[in-house]
């Protein structure tokens, strides 16, 4: 008993190994691996690495750090890579600990967020004296619900039109008439909403924007069915739920308390990773058309942003980037962030005011893949 | 988990492997591995990689290995249950239902058999023994049909409102393929035995040329390999694949025997590796040099 234990013990300290390192390794898949080795009956560490790839399914660009797990935990080899990835992890576990939940509490940073409270008051103030921003955020809202992007839904219903007859029903109908069809059936496939996710940039070189887009982000709320809205700066905060209220100011104003890194520094790479590291978030993304309000001016790592942004790209439905840069006609992505994350990007489009947004994602449902 | 060994006398990852050599088709050890442990296991085998690695290709040497009949099932935006599982053939139903009431025959069971279209997922179910089925990029179906889908290969069993529950009496070899243009749902990855393809090495591009392209030389082959990987590193929209390679091969000696001199014959056949008008025009610059630095 003991003796085939202790092996068995060692391989799933690998799997429990790969589960600290942020793989998703199930149960079934570890029962898998246990039987592929058996049926291997290995001749040497490469069928155990083939059989763990294979039922372990990491993704194919982590299978570096895959490989250097294995190799640290079989063969006891310090790899290059696996020396590198304490400050890999480190940005994204900070994230993990501080910001993710939906909801900080209040009580950490009472003094800043306070302050952050006023600043935010003084600019709603003076943000929507003027009312024009207003009156086109209600035309926007207006407009809105016809033209959001529409998926259509799985499954059939029946009803008057549409492009198909219903035949299952029409035979159903006719058994109980002697055989004679009475009236046509039609069935359709209703569509759907798509979920839209908004990402605003909070950081200090998007400060003079933000108001207006919290403006934006609640109208969006209001006028739409299952949209969700994160800010991101040094930290990500999941605001949708302030931003429901009715009243606008006091939406915002509450949505303002709930975000305690206002004009901080940049690193969407991070903030990017720490919203896809969270699965119930990034299931939100799945099929979504995402927003992002940001100038792309990445201080951190332009790779990890690009990394981030790939990921998003392959879980959303369209992204649709608008920074306040692209006003310039001759505008073209030169920061080494977004010039990376170019590729992956459908639209990158003018965000510098309310109306070029607002008319941007009343165009989305027409958005071609990029 | 039912575990079997030997599926059709091959018991090993090796046995596969010299299996669908004999298929013309070449396979690493990773691949035959994991498609080894696919069998066995009674796992969904799931290839997932870039387009022209050779995804279907192999789903189709196992099937023709394990000699048993392919059921492909590709994948498009909107695909449902209809053309995944089954259909009622209305006509038919009607014209049995008009002939009954007219007093013909004795009673029928409308909702018999012969009144059932077959698709692929079900022809799998109802002869598993006999057939392999392909579910063909399935990146490219809604997320609702992926997760129907699951539902499938977690019990290989199936409801028909009129019929009731029809269930595989043995796990059904299943293949699915992904190009990898969205994410899957992690529980579907779950359920599969994983292998990423990537384009192969030059020795075993060299190899697979010289097995599938007739009459090429070992020169050829070898200029073709080299540019063909060269030419994956440049940002083209759609990268050379491994059958473009061997067209190109055999279009290039093709060109060679009327007369056309070597690095000519490469150039006059790029149509055949690069399909994309702005590929061309990226290329065109470059082409020389990359075509000589393959002949040297």
């Amino acid at each position: 008993m003991s003796d085939t234990a202790r092996p068995i013990a060692h391989f799933l300290g690998f799997t429990a190994l790969l589960r600290r390192t942020g793989f998703a390794v199930a149960p079934e898949q570890s029962i898998a691996w246990l039987s592929a080795i058996e049926l291997l009956g290995p001749r040497d560490m490469d069928d155990i690495r083939r059989a763990a790839r294979a039922t372990l399914a990491p993704p194919p660009e982590r299978f570096a750090e895959f490989d250097a797990l294995f190799d640290a935990h079989f063969l006891g080899a310090v790899v290059p890579g696996l020396e590198g990835e304490p400050s890999d992890e480190e940005p994204l576990k900070a994230a993990e600990d501080s910001s993710i939940g939906p909801e900080p509490l209040f009580g950490d940073e009472t003094r800043e967020s306070g302050a952050q409270a006023t600043t935010a008051e003084r600019l709603t103030e003076r943000r929507f004296a003027t009312g024009s921003e207003g009156e086109t955020l209600r035309l926007f809202s207006r407009a809105l619900p016809g033209r959001m992007p529409k998926r259509r839904g799985y499954r059939w219903r029946s009803g008057r039109g549409g492009a198909s007859t219903d035949a299952r029903r029409m035979f159903r109908d006719a058994m109980r008439n002697a055989g004679e069809i009475v009236r046509l059936r039609h069935r359709r496939r209703r569509l759907r909403q798509r979920r839209v996710v908004v990402l605003i940039d909070v950081s200090g070189s998007m400060k003079e924007r933000t108001q207006s887009h919290l403006a934006f982000a609640h109208a969006l709320v209001r006028a739409a069915d299952s949209v969700e809205v994160f800010t991101m700066g040094t930290r990500l905060t999941r605001i949708t739920r302030p931003l429901r209220l009715r009243n606008r100011e006091q939406a915002l104003t509450t949505a303002s308390l709930l975000v305690a890194d206002w004009d901080g520094g940049t690193r969407i790479g991070d903030a990017l990773n720490a919203f896809l590291a969270v699965p119930r978030f990034a299931a939100l993304s799945r099929g979504a058309a995402l927003i992002v309000l940001s100038d792309g001016l990445e201080r951190g790592d332009p790779t990890a942003m690009a990394d981030a942004v790939a990921r998003l790209a392959r879980l959303c439905w369209r992204i649709i980037w608008l920074t306040p840069l692209a006003a310039d006609p001759a505008f073209e992505a030169r920061t080494a962030g977004l010039v990376a994350a170019r590729p992956y990007l459908d639209r990158l489009s003018d965000g510098s005011s309310i109306e070029s947004i607002c008319a941007n994602v009343l165009d989305m449902a027409n958005e071609k893949a990029a | 988990m039912a575990v079997r060994h030997t599926i059709v006398g091959i018991g090993s990852p090796r046995a596969l492997e010299d299996a669908l050599r004999a298929a013309y088709y070449l396979a690493d050890d990773e691949l035959s591995t994991a498609a080894y442990l696919a069998l066995a296991l009674g796992k969904p085998l799931l290839l997932e990689g870039a387009p022209g690695v050779g995804k279907t290709e192999a789903a189709k040497a196992i099937a023709g290995v394990l000699g048993r009949t392919l059921l492909r099932l590709q994948c498009y935006e909107g695909i449902d249950a209809s053309a995944a599982l089954y259909e009622w053939n209305f006509p038919r139903q009607m014209l049995a239902l008009r002939r009954q009431s007219e007093g013909d025959s004795g009673s029928i069971d409308i909702y018999g058999d012969e009144f059932l279209i077959e698709r692929p997922m079900l022809a799998c179910l109802r002869r598993p023994q006999e057939t392999v089925l392909l579910i063909d990029e399935i990146d490219r179906s809604d997320h609702e049909f992926e997760a129907f889908l699951l539902e499938f290969l977690s019990d290989f069993q199936i409801s028909i409102p009129e019929r009731g529950a029809i269930r595989a009496y043995e796990r059904p070899v299943v293949f699915l393929t992904s190009n990898r243009t969205r994410e899957l749902h992690e529980a579907l990855r779950r359920r599969c035995v994983y292998h990423w393809i990537e384009y192969p090495t030059p020795e075993r591009e060299m190899r697979i040329i010289m097995m599938r392209a007739s009459g090429v030389s070992e020169r050829a082959a070898r200029a073709v390999v080299a540019a063909v990987g060269r030419l994956r590193r440049e940002p083209l929209a759609k990268l050379p694949g491994i059958a473009e390679a061997v067209e190109w091969a055999e279009a290039a000696t093709l060109l060679n025997e009327q007369g056309a001199r070597w690095p000519d014959a490469f150039r006059r056949s790029l149509g055949v590796v690069l399909k994309d008008e702005d590929d061309l025009v990226h290329i065109a610059p470059k082409i020389d040099a990359i075509l000589i630095e393959a002949q040297a």
